[in-house]
């Protein structure tokens, strides 16, 4: 009974969350429902017995990109944005065609859900103890993928400094 | 003990109201954020399966899933400081310095 409260309340409040994400106004607001957003979804990784996602979610998502966004939005021009429209002109055929898309994996999983084996979950067991069984795959199995997520977090991080920094020279040369 | 389905329809809203953030917002940072529920939907798919099989892969997976979304957030957010500092706009439909 209590697995089933707070499933509901995790799913309801990660989805009505993330509506306001999408319909509020001003910036600052979307990136605080949006963390609410990451921490409901984290309270659902942790019923799924995922304790190890559930910290890097809070950790790095809810903590590090969160954090970035919001360094980001106060670096840029609030005042001006809160002034302008917010949605595109073609705004209502956008939200057609993805409540379109929306009701087509619906029909996808209905239909298909008789044909996936999705009635009876392994044993909770199986995925005890999490961190230890997830750096173990992470560091056999996966482990070449691992080290290409690396090097993108390193190409990653070039990529926004050389971006973000200022061009001095060119600047000056234009003046 | 919650059914995978019901994981899978939540997943699903939260995919579509990303899109629909994706498509309808002229921002272009809220369009990042809604991308970065768009990855969550994914990651909240992967670990139901996950628990349904399970094997912790699917985890793997979503901690793959996890850092690509922290390579993209801070490519994307220095390319939105670029812009934003020789254009002085954030609005996806008035970026088209390429159209003429």
């Amino acid at each position: 009974m209590l697995e089933q409260i707070l499933f509901y309340f995790f799913a309801g409040l990660a989805i009505l969350s993330a509506v306001l994400v999408v319909t509020a106004k001003n910036v600052v607001h979307s990136a605080v429902f949006l963390i609410t957003a990451l921490l409901a979804t984290a309270g659902i990784f942790l019923q799924l017995h995922a304790e190890f996602l559930f910290i890097v979610q809070l950790i790095l998502y809810a903590g590090g990109i969160m954090v970035l966004f919001v360094f980001v939005i106060m670096l840029v021009n609030l005042d001006v944005s809160l002034h302008q429209v917010q949605f595109n002109r073609q705004w209502w055929l956008g939200l057609l065609l993805a409540l379109v898309l929306g009701a087509h994996l619906v029909i996808a999983i209905a239909v298909g859900r008789s044909g996936l084996p999705l009635g009876q979950p392994a044993p909770a067991s199986s995925l005890e103890p999490s961190t230890q069984l997830v750096g173990r795959t992470l560091f056999t199995s996966y482990m070449v993928p691992f080290e290409i997520a690396s090097v993108l977090l390193l190409v990653a991080m070039i990529g926004a400094v050389v971006m973000a920094k200022k061009q001095r020279r060119e600047v000056g040369a234009k003046q | 003990m919650i059914p995978t389905g019901y994981y899978l329809f939540v997943s699903l809203a939260l995919f579509t109201i990303g899109v629909i953030g994706v498509v309808t917002r002229r921002n272009v940072i809220v369009i990042l954020m809604s991308i970065e529920l768009i990855l969550n939907a994914v990651n909240i798919n992967l670990v139901a399966f996950s628990r349904l099989v399970g094997s912790v892969e699917g985890h793997v997976f979503a901690i793959f899933v996890i850092t690509d979304a922290a390579a993209e957030a801070a490519v994307g957010l220095g390319i939105i400081i670029a812009y934003f500092r020789n254009r002085e706009t954030l609005l996806a439909d008035e970026m088209d310095i390429l159209k003429w």
